[in-house]
């Protein structure tokens, strides 16, 4: 697990851990029932407030990428959660918008587009 | 007490019938209310002092326990003041000091024993060597721990056989931090106490706090006028400016709720702009204003927007913001 933190950044602290954490978690570096560290530790290694890392675990598990066990702590779900798949089709819609952005600006038509996007699959 | 948790479904592996979370998340969730669930370590209530020229007028706020609060303003503001009014050195004339749920009247010596107080100036007697104040500290506080005590000392190499009054700042600093965290305190207040000292030990300093309130029940309170010190640690900041409450919040809410515009002048010349416009500071060439971050939106497409820092902050909200020191 690894969390990189930049004060320069625009994105809130917490939005940082919480997003880096995601990354993780979606990419399988993180696998499902790893146990987090307690909000408490994190914030301490990390040198951010209590409130930043209690914020980005709550935004983590509301998305559905993490759960609290009593007794346990905070739990890695497996990613074939149903808002997993969310996130994932949230993923390809952005991306299929910068795609489509860029192919309207060359005028292509759809049929190019549709064989591009079918090579890039085969890869 | 209400959860406000969205479970989540169809997950394997874990039992979500009797979910609950995490402590900290529970907090959280409850939003304003969450220090309703067990009692704060610091309430201060409407705590009014008066000296000739200043007044200390009706400051309230409330510490949760497991957390770091910024009791920061500008030189005179009233920090020193509140912070005696708390540790019981000075009296009040008026509002409530409760501590863990607790008065100082209700139990003097319980009182005092659960705050540890570290300041910039020395109150140990300068003759004395460290063996002496330890033997003074142990007579005075029953959890004084003589082991935790030297085991500080010499990590932070302070001279055992010279006289206190060869200590430099950062000596005096470091030993009266020993003496608090060698006892069992629940919260630390430090008025000031790492001005003069080194990056390397202010760091350290801050990683002492947050490892002391690691575990939910230790809490800090934390006067300064150097602001950047405690910006990446603390939850809470109290901003105090002539003996008032200024504004008091998380840093993650401060931070968020106020945008750090820039611009030309034609800009201020906009009545339907201007006037969210707080703090305006001119300089010959535009000038620069905070916003709350819900009315940002009533800014022209492409002015210049940054995100503040809580010095910035406070600079552009004070009357006094030239006594304030910028870093």
């Amino acid at each position: 697990m690894k969390i990189i933190l930049s004060n320069q950044s625009e994105k809130p602290i917490y939005l940082q851990i919480k997003e880096q954490l995601e990354e993780q978690i979606l990419s399988g570096e993180i696998p499902e029932n790893t146990v987090l560290p307690s909000i408490r530790k994190m914030a301490s290694d990390l040198l951010v407030s209590v409130i930043t890392t209690t914020r980005a675990y709550k935004e983590l598990e509301t998305d559905g990428f993490i759960t609290t066990v009593p007794g346990k702590g905070c739990i890695v779900l497996p990613p074939d959660n149903k808002i997993l798949r969310e996130q994932y089709l949230r993923r390809m819609e952005e991306g299929f918008m910068q795609a489509t952005g860029a192919a309207k600006k060359m005028q292509m038509p759809l049929e190019e587009a549709k064989e591009i996007f079918e090579t890039v699959w085969n890869m | 007490m209400e959860m406000s948790i969205k479970t989540t479904s169809g997950a394997s592996g874990v039992d979500l019938s009797d979910m609950e979370a995490c402590a900290e998340m529970r907090f959280v969730m409850e939003d304003s209310n969450y220090y309703k669930e067990e009692t704060p370590i610091l309430e201060v209530k409407n705590l009014s002092k008066q000296y000739k020229g200043f007044l200390l007028d009706k400051v309230s706020f409330t510490l949760p326990r497991g957390y770091i609060m910024g009791y920061v303003g500008p030189n005179g503001a009233g920090k020193s003041t509140t912070l005696g009014l708390i540790t019981q050195t000075r009296h009040a004339m008026e509002g409530e000091v409760l501590l863990d749920g607790r008065s100082y009247a209700d139990d003097p010596i319980l009182y005092k024993e659960k705050i540890g107080y570290v300041s910039s100036v020395s109150y140990f007697p300068p003759m004395m060597k460290v063996k002496d104040a330890a033997a003074i500290l142990k007579q005075f506080y029953p959890t004084f721990s003589k082991e935790k005590f030297y085991r500080f000392v010499r990590e932070w190499n302070l001279p055992e056989n010279k006289k206190l009054s060869t200590f430099s700042t950062g000596m005096m600093v470091k030993l009266m931090f020993a003496a608090v965290l060698a006892r069992e305190t629940r919260l630390l207040i430090l008025d000031e106490a790492t001005n003069g000292l080194d990056v390397l030990f202010r760091e350290e300093i801050l990683n002492l706090l947050q490892r002391y309130i690691e575990d939910g029940e230790h809490s800090v309170l934390f006067a300064t006028h150097i602001i950047d010190d405690l910006e990446q640690i603390a939850d809470y900041i109290v901003m105090v400016e002539d003996g008032r409450v200024l504004m008091q919040d998380t840093k993650e809410a401060l931070t968020e709720n106020y945008i750090l515009v820039k611009g030309d002048e034609s800009l201020l010349a906009r009545e339907e702009i201007a006037k969210y416009l707080l703090g305006v500071r001119r300089s010959a060439y535009g000038f620069s204003a905070l916003i709350q971050s819900d009315d940002a939106a009533a800014l022209p497409a492409g002015t210049v927007m940054e995100k503040p820092g809580i010095s910035q902050i406070m600079s552009y909200l004070m009357k006094g913001h030239d006594k304030m020191e910028m870093v």
